[in-house]
This record gives structure tokens, C-alpha cells and sequence, in this order.
């Protein structure tokens, strides 16, 4: 993923714009491999950063890069205010049903019946709720410019991964308004699958609930 | 020329005319007139950014967005919103951003009250959020004060790469007095930019961050923060005394106490009472040396706080038991008049005379 996003800024001439918000987690150490400007957010903040950088330079291509548990649980206001206001930063939101770097514990986006470390039983919606879908919700609302989600699972996805990706990012320049890109992202650790079994299990499973493809887009 | 402005709004003034171009806050009362205020103020200014945040938390966040991309930045809260922001406020000083965050303290705990209080100053003394930090607490007492400190405050923040909270309370955000403020728009003079994000055009890329997982690395950044404190700790000590010259007791109080204390002191000095004050204009740093070259020649401090006595463990701990500390809170919201604490003080005053004979 983040080889995804850095080749697009490549590609876009971007580098010496860019500004990325990196999350708590995993995603954190981005800027071991990205040559980029970054600021670390707290745990759920990084559209609130985003926002601050964004308004002093409009000029600057603002990013965050956040994971479930970041985006949709601790971040819910942050990121939903954030898209209400329709501020013109973009966020990759990074959906692999788990918080992977605690050790695979249950996500606002973990299925029903997933099993992990702290729903073992399996996700009961009685008991644990349903999981969120965020380009829905977020496309309840007037501000956000473009919503799609993608995955990371196969060659033919990563290149409409790449392309939403661009998309995103023109959408910022031209200040068209807010954007999310939402990526389910298999994480074959905390799944206790091998990584064939990961792809695949976006596909059969994960993707049935989190259908792809553009959730919302006004005209760009 | 002078004018009649709140406290609340004598702050947003004094924070547009030092170069705030960025605030960010969500509604809480005793200090609603300073967003109210910076809303207005701010679409007048080039490059001015208004936001009602969505949360405190989402504030203070915003504010370390705007900071890091270069921008003198503040909010504004009070107590239970103050709570909130400490995450914030600990990301801010462990990644040496400037920012103001200004407290106007309401009664506590929990929802407490909208009336004054001076119940926050263990939180804000001591960092108040997670990890071995502390931040520059300033505390005025006047309105003409919150306006100069509110200067001093965006100084002192970007000299030292900081947080610095300005300490006040409901009286003073909302009371009216008259104020002056400097003639001309100061221009701001950033010493170490070098942490500002701009995108890396031409340079390598900036990295501001606190995950410092090599615990040895980690532990070098919290002695380089730590230095910096004790810079901070010998060059930024401020003070006021008060007849303290000839005083036979030293008040302690900051704030609006410290106004109330000074009536209190006037009555008494008619009545032939030695007493004196000191004033800490810093919370943090602490006032300490003053504290103890004044119990070279005198034995009894009496601190006056509205809370149950927080600044006292201060005051003893600068006094390392050389002298004896007498104590006077009002906590909850209550403000006690100068005639209520000039009998305690009194009372106090006369016990410790007949002690020494």
C-alpha cells in the first residue's frame, strides 16, 4: 500500500508537496520508506491534523494514512466532522477488519462471527455490533467529493488501488473537497491465514460486505 | 488608547496582534467569548483560520496541524475541556511544537460549576497529560495582563519549541477593564523553523514525531526535553512582590487570588500588620529562589488558593521545611472578598507573633 501511494506521488510529481499524516500502528513507520514531509498524529487524530496543516497551506498536498481501529473507532468524530466540512485533504483509510499492530483484536470493521483475540466466540451483533461501513456513512453526507473503496489483494486491484489513489489526490488539487479511499488490506498475521488465503479471503468474504467500487463522487 | 474589553476578549486581541492566525476551540463557558471573539477577528485577517472544533480533542489537534505547518496557533477551554486536550498537549511538547493554550478554570471536579476556580493547577503545573514533560503556565491577573501574557505566551512558545498554557480563571475571562495594546502588529521571529512542514522542495524531508522505540534513544529525547526545562527553569521565573520588604508574614497567591490577597493585605497594613505578597506570574516555572530569600528573614508563608491548597505543596517544597506554611483555600467556584481573608490571614498573623515570644 504505502508503495502504491508513494509511486502515484511519484508519478504525479507530488513529492515536494506532499505532506502525510502517518497514524498509530503499523502504518506509523512510513516514513522509513517514504522521502516525504510527515507529522505523527495521535491514535484517531489524523484528520484533525490533517485539517490544521491543510488550512495554513492550502498550497500543499495533505494527506492521512489511517487504519480501522484509527479511523472508525478512537477517530470516528475527527474523521466525520473532518469529511462534514469537507476540508481538502484526502485520507487512506486502511480496512484489514483487525487491529494489527495490539495483536489482532476485534475492529469497528471486524465481520460477524470473525474471531479475534478479544471476540473469540466470534463478532456477535447483539453483542458487538455490526461492522462500519465508512464510505457509506461518509457518503450520507453533503461535503465528501469522492469516496471509493479498493483492495490490495491482486494485481488487477492494485492497479485500480493506484488509480483511486490519483484520482484522490487530483481531486485535493483541484479543491474539489473532501476524499477517502478505503483499501481492504489483508493482514495474514492477526487473520491466521497464509497470504493465498488472505487475497482470497478479501474476495470470498470480506469484499461481500465492503462491496468495491466508488461509493460517492461529485463531478471533479 | 485604552478600551473596555473582557478578559476573554482581550486575549483574542492580544493573540491576533501577536500573530495568531489560527484558533481552534469548541464551546465551554466561562470562555465562550474568546472563539466568539477570534470567529469575528480572524475573517478580517489575511490567512486567518477559524475553526469550531468538532471535540477539544479534535481542537488541540488541529492546533498541532497549524503549528507544524508553521502557524502560531491557539485554543481555548476550560477545565473539563482542559482534560481533554492533554493527549494533545502531551504530543505538542514531546514533538517541541509551539502552541497557546489558554484555561480559564471553572470549579471542579468532574462538571463542577461555571463559576472561578483555581482547581487545575497540579494538571497544568505538571504537564498534566502523559509522559515526563512540563509546559510554561503563566498567570495573570488583570485584564491588561491576559492581553500582555498572551504576547509573552506565543514568545516563549516558539523560543523554546513548547506549549505554554495561559492560567486564568472565570472572573478574569469575564470581567471588563480597560486595556491597552501595542500600536503596531509584532512580527514574528522564529528562531528554529527547521521543524516546519512545507512539503520537501529542495531540502530533505522533515520528520516530526514521538514513536521512539529504541528505549535508549527514547530515553536521550526525554534529557534533551528535560534540558530544555531547566533552561527554561533559570531564564523564565517571573514574579511580583508586594510590601514585602519590611513583612512579617509573605502571602502566596496567583491570579485572581492574588487580587483578592492584595485587599486583604492593604486592610491590614492600615491595621499595622507586617504583611507582604509574592506573586508567581509563572506557575512553571516556580518562583522558588524568591520563596527562599525571603525565609532568610521571615518565618511565616501564608498561601491562599480557591482550591483545597495545591500551589502549597509548591511553596513547601521551595521552603524544604525552613519556614512554616499557613493555608487558606475556598475551592468549588466560591470567591471569598479581601475582608473574609484579611480575618484568616489576621488570625494567623497574631498566632504566629505569640508563638515567637
Amino acid at each position: 500500500m504505502k508503495k502504491v501511494y508513494a509511486e502515484v506521488l511519484d508519478e504525479m510529481d507530488l513529492r515536494e508537496k506532499a505532506i502525510c499524516v502517518p497514524p498509530a500502528g503499523c502504518a506509523v513507520l512510513a516514513y522509513d520508506y517514504i522521502d516525504i514531509d510527515m507529522v505523527e498524529a495521535p491514535h484517531g487524530r489524523g484528520a484533525a491534523v490533517a485539517t490544521g496543516i491543510k488550512r495554513v497551506r492550502p498550497e500543499n498536498l495533505v494527506f492521512s494514512y489511517q487504519g480501522d481501529g484509527d479511523l472508525a473507532a478512537i477517530g470516528t468524530a475527527e474523521t466525520l466532522h473532518a469529511a462534514n466540512r469537507g476540508e481538502q485533504i484526502t485520507i487512506f483509510f486502511v480496512n484489514n477488519a483487525v487491529y494489527g499492530m495490539t495483536g489482532g483484536q476485534m475492529a469497528p470493521t471486524s465481520l460477524l462471527g470473525q474471531k479475534t483475540t478479544t471476540s473469540p466466540a466470534g463478532r456477535d451483533p447483539g453483542r458487538e455490533g455490526y461492522p462500519i461501513k465508512v464510505c457509506e456513512v461518509l457518503a450520507q453526507l453533503g461535503a465528501p467529493a469522492y469516496l471509493e473503496r479498493v483492495a490490495v489483494n491482486k494485481p488487477a486491484a492494485i492497479r485500480n488501488t493506484k488509480k483511486a489513489i490519483a484520482k484522490a489526490f487530483q481531486y485535493q488539487l483541484r479543491k474539489t473537497g473532501f476524499s477517502l479511499v478505503e483499501i481492504l488490506s489483508p493482514c495474514p498475521t492477526n487473520w491466521k491465514l497464509n497470504s493465498v488465503e488472505s487475497c482470497a479471503w478479501i474476495d470470498d468474504v470480506m469484499s461481500k460486505v465492503f462491496p468495491l467500487g466508488v461509493i460517492k463522487e461529485t463531478t471533479c | 488608547m485604552k478600551r473596555l474589553m473582557s478578559g476573554n476578549n482581550a486575549i483574542g486581541e492580544a493573540a491576533v496582534l501577536a500573530g495568531c492566525t489560527c484558533y481552534f476551540g469548541y464551546p465551554i463557558t466561562p470562555q465562550n467569548e474568546l472563539p466568539e471573539y477570534m470567529a469575528k477577528r480572524l475573517a478580517a485577517v489575511p490567512d486567518g483560520v477559524f475553526i469550531q472544533a468538532e471535540s477539544e480533542l479534535a481542537a488541540i489537534n488541529m492546533v498541532l496541524g497549524a503549528s507544524v505547518a508553521g502557524a502560531r496557533a491557539m485554543t481555548s477551554s476550560s477545565s473539563p475541556g482542559i482534560s481533554l486536550k492533554q493527549e494533545g498537549i502531551s504530543f505538542l511538547a514531546a514533538q517541541e511544537l509551539p502552541a497557546v493554550i489558554v484555561n480559564m478554570m471553572r470549579g471542579g471536579p468532574g462538571l463542577g460549576n461555571i463559576s472561578p476556580a483555581q482547581s487545575d493547577y497540579f494538571q497544568a503545573t505538571r504537564g498534566g497529560g502523559h509522559g515526563d514533560y512540563k509546559i510554561i503556565v503563566l498567570a495573570p491577573a488583570s485584564v491588561q495582563e491576559l492581553a500582555d501574557t498572551t504576547a509573552l505566551a506565543f514568545d516563549l512558545a516558539d523560543m523554546f519549541r513548547t506549549p505554554v498554557m495561559i492560567l486564568g480563571d472565570g472572573m478574569l475571562g469575564q470581567m471588563m477593564e480597560p486595556v491597552t495594546f501595542p500600536a503596531k502588529k509584532k512580527e514574528r521571529h522564529l528562531a528554529h523553523a527547521d521543524y516546519v512542514l512545507t512539503g520537501a522542495k529542495g531540502r530533505p524531508a522533515r520528520l516530526v514525531k514521538s514513536l521512539i522505540l529504541d528505549p535508549k534513544e527514547a530515553e536521550d529525547h526525554n534529557w534533551k526535553l528535560y534540558r530544555k526545562y531547566q533552561r527554561i527553569e533559570q531564564q523564565e521565573v517571573r514574579y511580583e512582590t508586594f510590601m514585602l520588604d519590611d513583612a512579617a508574614m509573605a502571602v502566596l497567591a496567583y491570579g485572581t487570588a492574588a487580587r483578592i490577597a492584595r485587599g486583604a493585605i492593604k486592610r491590614l497594613r492600615e491595621e499595622g500588620l507586617k504583611i507582604g505578597l509574592i506573586r508567581p506570574l509563572t506557575l512553571w516555572p516556580f518562583p522558588n529562589k524568591i520563596i527562599q530569600d525571603t525565609a532568610k528573614h521571615l518565618h511565616d508563608f501564608f498561601v491562599f488558593e480557591m482550591s483545597t491548597g495545591q500551589m502549597v505543596e509548591d511553596v513547601k517544597l521551595a521552603l524544604e521545611g525552613k519556614a512554616r506554611v499557613h493555608f487558606y483555600g475556598r475551592p468549588g467556584g466560591v470567591v471569598p472578598t479581601p475582608v473574609e481573608l484579611s480575618r484568616i490571614i489576621s488570625r494567623h498573623y497574631y498566632q504566629s507573633q505569640k508563638r515567637k515570644k
